[in-house]
């Protein structure tokens, strides 16, 4: 695997960012670029100047004559890349491929950047005329859920408090701060009750990752792999206005219940997980779509500390989306990353790596307001 | 290869700028509902559906014969929020709240609450959902408190 440092990354453009994940993660595969034969890149574009950015890096990183595809779930496109490039391995036509993440959202100003993420929902029905933008999105859910389940703002607040602290520690993250909770709350609101330091940053970033059969893997020598247990998938309506309620993702209920399925496991059996927070709100809703915690409990959780290092299930120790940043194509890239550094207990500093008991990990990468959802399980 | 203090960028000559034709042939009625102050769904006369916003074809059971079917407007908050950064297309507006209704036929709708302050809306406020021309001359709809 491979992972650029995240932030404001004017220092590089496209292909040159990329190259910082994929050079990586060839090395540590053990193959060069002209072994691979298909790429799978998981981006959204718009924010850059390139629209068709795996042809692009792929000429750039020396993957050309690869087959190449670029894939769009949203903020879940670098999941649905790893789907797609999982499922070439797992049909026998392929023997390894490589997944790219790779995002540049910085390259214009910020109010046209909320226009487009704010426009992926239902164009006609939420944006025409209502003016929807993506923290308004996950606000809705934080109301209802505050309203049904007394969560409060201070919870939210604690969300941010707990990923900043790692992404404090993490080299790799674009917020590398720790906060308050008395900052949260004082910052300026984007769409109320969320704040500024409830939401993930704009970020530029790329992870990339190799996936091989089991043949391949044995054929290179690869000592202690990391597998891909399962990747479940789900998806909900387009309008807000067609779901049953805003107290959590269907999705990503469906979505994980397929992956543990799959892979035999329970919440209970995941070591460590990395959660879609691209809101604080969210992250809150995912512990209890994902059942780490019955429906309503998500709070509690955050509270009680069951989320850190040390709790029940450590979740979002790289900072999350929050204080990481949020490349939007490639997040799903960059769980797997995380998590593969995880599970082979390699991370730096060791304040962050959790400790394994069954050596499971899971990554749960939602698109849009849980338009799309994947939830991959990793083992070692 | 160095990183510089003050990355270099070039700004590209060249702009581009999209305004998009929506095809709204097969809902016209809608769009001419609103002028005359009615709110239309469209409802499946196969499965029985009500839909709203109003389709042309029933993605439930796949009918393409869907009526035109009149809506009261009354509903109840389910939930909302207050617009405060704005995209770049609505940077000329007062910050909005954006509310979600159940209304009483069943169906749930999407669109601003006007003529109420942020901190007096409660999940479970009454509503009326009706028609509105926007601050662009555009036909619209808009939630007001009952």
């Amino acid at each position: 695997m491979g992972h650029s440092r995240f932030g404001d990354r004017s220092d590089v453009n496209l292909s040159e960012l990329t190259f910082e994940s994929v050079q990586p993660a060839l090395e540590d595969s053990g193959l060069t670029a002209k072994q691979i034969p298909y790429v799978a890149v998981g981006s959204m574009g718009v924010w850059s100047e390139e629209p068709l950015p795996a042809v692009v890096i792929a000429e750039y990183c020396g993957l050309t004559g690869a087959g190449l595809v670029r894939c769009e779930a949203a903020c879940a496109s670098g999941s649905a890349a790893a789907f797609n490039a999982y499922s070439a391995i797992a049909s026998g036509q392929l023997d390894t491929a490589l997944v790219v993440g790779v995002e540049k959202m910085r390259q214009i100003d910020t109010p046209t950047a909320l226009e487009i993420i704010g426009r992926a929902g239902y164009y006609l029905w939420e944006f025409e005329n209502f003016g929807m933008t993506f923290p308004a999105y996950y606000a809705v859910h934080a109301v209802q859920h505050m309203a049904k389940y007394e969560t409060t703002e201070e919870d939210l607040a604690l969300v941010a408090v707990k990923n900043h602290r790692y992404g404090a520690i993490n080299p790799l993250a674009h917020l590398q701060h720790e906060i308050t909770v008395e900052k949260v709350l004082n910052s300026s609101v984007i769409a109320w009750p969320l704040k500024l330091y409830d939401c993930c940053p704009i970020t530029d970033g790329t992870a990339a990752v190799v996936l091989a059969s089991e043949d391949k893997v044995k054929e290179l020598g690869v000592e202690d792999p990391v597998w891909i247990e399962a990747i479940g998938f789900s998806s909900d309506t387009a309008n807000l206005s067609k779901r049953e309620n805003y107290v959590g993702l269907e999705a990503s209920v469906r979505a994980s219940r397929m992956a543990y399925k799959m892979a035999g496991v329970s919440p209970k059996d995941v070591d460590v997980a990395t959660v879609h927070d691209c809101f604080t709100i969210a992250e809150i809703m995912a512990y209890e779509d994902l059942g780490f915690c019955m429906k309503g409990e998500g709070a509690r959780m955050v509270r009680e500390g069951e989320t850190e290092m040390g709790g029940r299930i450590p979740v979002n120790v790289d900072g999350g989306l929050k204080a990481k940043g949020h490349p939007i194509g490639t997040t799903g890239v960059s769980m797997l990353a995380e998590l593969t550094k995880q599970l082979r207990e390699e991370i730096k500093p060791k304040e962050r790596q959790a400790p394994m008991k069954n050596y499971t990990a899971l990554a749960h990468n939602t698109g849009g307001t849980g338009h799309y959802c994947y939830v991959t399980i990793l083992r070692r | 290869m160095t990183n510089v203090d003050k990355p270099l960028t070039l700004k590209s000559a060249r702009s581009l700028h999209l305004t998009y034709n929506l095809p709204i042939s097969r809902t016209s009625k809608f769009w001419k509902g609103l002028k005359e102050g009615k709110i239309y769904a469209t409802k499946c006369p196969k499965c029985g559906k009500l839909h709203f916003p109003p389709v042309a074809d029933c993605g439930d059971c796949g009918s393409s014969n869907l009526k035109w079917t009149e809506l009261d407007g009354e509903g109840e908050i389910e939930t909302f929020t207050q617009v405060v950064v704005k995209p770049a297309s609505f940077s000329n507006e007062a910050d909005y709240i954006v509310a979600i209704a159940q209304l009483k036929e069943g169906v749930k709708a999407l669109a601003w609450l006007t003529g109420v302050e942020r901190e007096d809306v409660q999940v479970g406020m009454k509503v009326r959902l009706v028609p509105k021309i926007t601050s662009m001359g555009k036909v619209s709809y808009q939630f007001i408190p009952i």
